[in-house]
């Protein structure tokens, strides 16, 4: 079971996509597990044949348990599935050891089992075990009829069971243990910043001037990306903090705060942000934003974020002074963009700016470097069209 | 326009437009000159024609299809008429020793467009000596083609083609059609002696039948379809060579299968069809293959035991019934 973010202990299997025998490859949705968050899907990162599901539908089993097994593709031993990457200080228990002894051969009967060579055809294209139906052909033989029927009750056994997207209350749950143990543990800076958007938006303006409606983009795109691209330079803020040492991230996996309807909100990874076309990071926040809300987010998403940018947009708060996202080290926020008295050549205009805000760890940074960051993301959505 | 005819006149008709349009085609047969055949299919032939080409033969099977032979090795298109499948075997020698075997053993050199005309089958009383449906036998046999008309029209144009085929061929029709009266489609003026027909189509099991059994199987499928089954009926035609891609795309689509044919059923054509399924369609199939065949003793003279012994529309139902609806 892996760790999709350092406040969960216990998932929920819902759903196997996978069956043994079943080959998969790295970045394959093989389960759902429903969590605090909602219904996730379940990557695999390894390459194998499926060979054993361990734990059934239903089942909750802690983080680190094992569920499943995947073999080489041929007789090799089994490998314990690694579902996910887990974020690298979640603490992960080692799975149980499970000795699994070998099965002896289980011979049927001769002739207790008749199945129509038609219906053992069909039963293969639908994935149905024929010798486990009660066959209504000539001397009881299973036929394609039942085989069909069978595949029936399994699609309509499959269907209502639609995947959750969240429960308000236990998402509440886990954000109290996640943003209590941040301000039991984290001791928070802030660092604030307004910032001039003119340049950005004009040339906003006129990028959405050439594009219909459904590519257009948000102000807060480019936002993300700045925030990305500064990151780069001030890699000391993106990573994880965790038994008194910093881990810098492997790459800038921004996890976009996400709030959902109901309440509660979620913050899955954009992975690689800083090398991601504007309108690329566009679709992927607005896909983000459906999946979250209608339970599809996967597991790669929430195990993965190294720092988490959120953007309040026109909702109304003019600074966010956000809570680290344990065991990350920095939460960055934007304000609402809005027209702010401005000085330029000593005279006061009005312009449209945003407060960006830094709220970081001062285990892993001190202010210097918080300032470092704020300053480069201005300097960057100075130059928009070099996003 | 067209006007009701039987069974009978069709191959009567047939006959007649062989004589007419080919001065090198005769007729030759026990009684069915002065006589008009045993069966009336060649009745005032001989009195249009006259005696050379309506021609009447000594009680010799072997002796006339001998004639038959030798004839069409040189150059004539004669029709051979046996009163029986029974008697045939009398001229088994002549048929299967050298109509079929010289154009193969003179390299070439000699064909042999014989057409054999043979009456088969039971029902007709007439007992063990001129009841059975013996045509399996013969389309054992490589160098011969076997025909089975069993609508009107393949009893109408099947002749035509046989009489272009450079090779023997064996028309067998089934005694119990003669009187069979229908229409035939005035659209029509040839069929092909290749291809089984489907000559109803169905969804849930095929039966396969040949002359009258093809009746009998067409009865069957519509007590079938009141009970909701829907049958599917190959009207075989040609027995040899089989025209097995047929049977096979009609099972592939129904996935069961029935095969009829008055025939015992040890070493039956219907033997042959079924191997023939079960080697090239055995994973389309749904259930096990059946066999509807006349019983295995002699053909008993008593009308009840005669009608026991042969294969029955009540029988093909209760197959293909259990083969879909399995009780």
């Amino acid at each position: 079971m892996p760790a999709l973010g350092a406040d969960m202990e216990a998932g929920t299997l819902v759903e196997w996509l996978v069956k043994p025998g079943d080959r998969v490859k790295r970045g394959d949705i093989v389960a759902v597990v429903e969590t605090q968050k909602g219904a996730i899907e379940i990557e695999i990162f390894n390459e194998g044949i499926v060979s054993e599901l361990v734990v059934p539908i239903g089942a909750k089993v802690p983080v680190g348990s094992l569920i499943a097994r995947i073999g080489d593709t041929g007789v090799a031993p089994p490998a314990v599935l690694q579902a996910a990457k887990p974020a690298p200080s979640a603490p992960i228990s080692s799975p149980p050891k499970r000795i699994v002894p070998p099965q002896p051969a289980v011979i049927a009967p001769v002739g207790a089992m008749k199945i129509s060579p038609a219906a053992r055809r069909r039963a293969a294209e639908l994935h149905i075990d024929a010798t486990t139906l009660r066959g209504t052909g000539v001397d009881g033989a299973v036929t394609v009829a039942d085989v069909e029927a069978a595949a029936a009750a399994v699609a309509i056994a499959a269907a209502p069971s639609p995947r959750k997207a969240f429960d308000p209350a236990e998402m509440r749950k886990a954000i109290a243990a996640a943003m209590g143990r941040s301000k039991r543990e984290i001791p928070h800076y802030y660092l604030t910043h307004p910032i001039d958007l003119s340049l950005a938006l004009s040339w906003l303006e006129r990028f959405n001037a050439a594009q219909p409606v459904s590519s257009r983009l948000l102000p807060a795109v480019l936002l993300l990306k700045a925030a990305a691209l500064a990151l780069r330079e001030v890699p000391q803020l993106n990573g994880t903090y965790a038994d008194g040492v910093f881990q810098a991230g492997a790459g800038i996996h921004v996890g976009w705060a996400i709030s959902l309807r109901g309440g509660g909100l979620v913050a899955p990874a954009i992975l690689d942000t800083d090398q991601r076309s504007l309108p690329e990071l566009m679709s992927q926040m607005r896909d983000l934003v459906q999946r979250a809300r209608a339970g599809g987010l996967r597991s790669s998403e929430l195990a993965s974020p190294t720092v988490t940018v959120t953007s309040l947009g026109d909702r109304g708060a003019e600074t966010v002074m956000g809570i680290i996202y344990p065991p990350q080290v920095a939460l960055i926020g934007f304000g609402m963009i809005g027209a702010r008295p401005w000085v330029v050549e000593n005279r006061v205009e009005p312009r449209p700016a945003v407060t960006v805000s830094l709220a970081a760890d001062h285990r892993a940074s001190d202010g210097h470097i918080g300032a470092l960051l704020l300053s480069a993301i201005e300097r960057l959505l100075q130059e928009p069209e070099k996003l | 326009m067209s006007t009701l005819i039987t069974y009978r006149e069709a191959c009567r008709q047939a006959l007649r437009d062989a004589l007419l349009s080919d001065p090198k085609t005769f007729l030759m047969g026990e009684d069915i000159g002065r006589y008009g055949g045993c069966y009336a299919v060649t009745k005032g032939l001989f009195d249009e024609f006259g005696e050379e080409r309506v021609r009447d033969t000594p009680l010799s099977e072997s002796a006339y299809v001998g004639a038959g032979i030798g004839a069409a090795m040189v150059g004539m298109r004669p029709i051979v008429e046996i009163m029986t499948v029974n008697f045939s075997l009398l001229a088994l020698d002549q048929i299967v020793n050298n109509a079929a075997t010289i154009p193969h053993m003179s390299g070439g050199q000699f064909a042999v467009p014989l057409v054999i005309r043979i009456s088969t089958g039971g029902g007709r009383r007439v007992a063990a000596q001129h009841s059975h449906s013996l045509e399996g036998w013969y389309a054992h046999i490589p160098g011969l083609r076997i025909l089975a008309p069993a609508v009107l029209e393949d009893a109408r144009y099947m002749l035509a083609a046989a009489l272009k085929d450079p090779n023997p061929v064996l028309i067998f029709e089934h005694v119990m059609l003669y009187n069979n009266e229908g229409e035939i489609d005035p659209q029509v003026t040839s069929v092909d002696i290749e291809h089984a027909k489907v000559r109803r189509a169905g969804t849930d099991v095929s039966v396969i039948a040949y002359g009258n059994g093809l009746i009998k199987a067409l009865a069957a499928a519509e007590a079938l379809a009141a009970e909701g089954i829907s049958a599917e009926i190959i009207d075989l035609r040609v027995l040899r060579p089989l025209d097995t891609p047929t049977l096979l795309a009609s099972v592939a689509k129904t996935r069961r299968c029935v095969i009829v044919d008055e025939g015992w059923k040890s070493g039956s054509l219907a033997a042959e069809i079924g191997m023939r399924i079960a080697e090239e369609a055995f994973f389309d199939l749904d259930a096990p293959l059946r066999r509807v065949c006349g019983r295995e003793v002699p053909m008993p003279y008593a009308a009840h035991l005669e009608d026991a012994a042969l294969p029955q529309p009540a029988d093909i139902v209760a197959a293909a019934r259990d083969l879909v609806r399995p009780a």
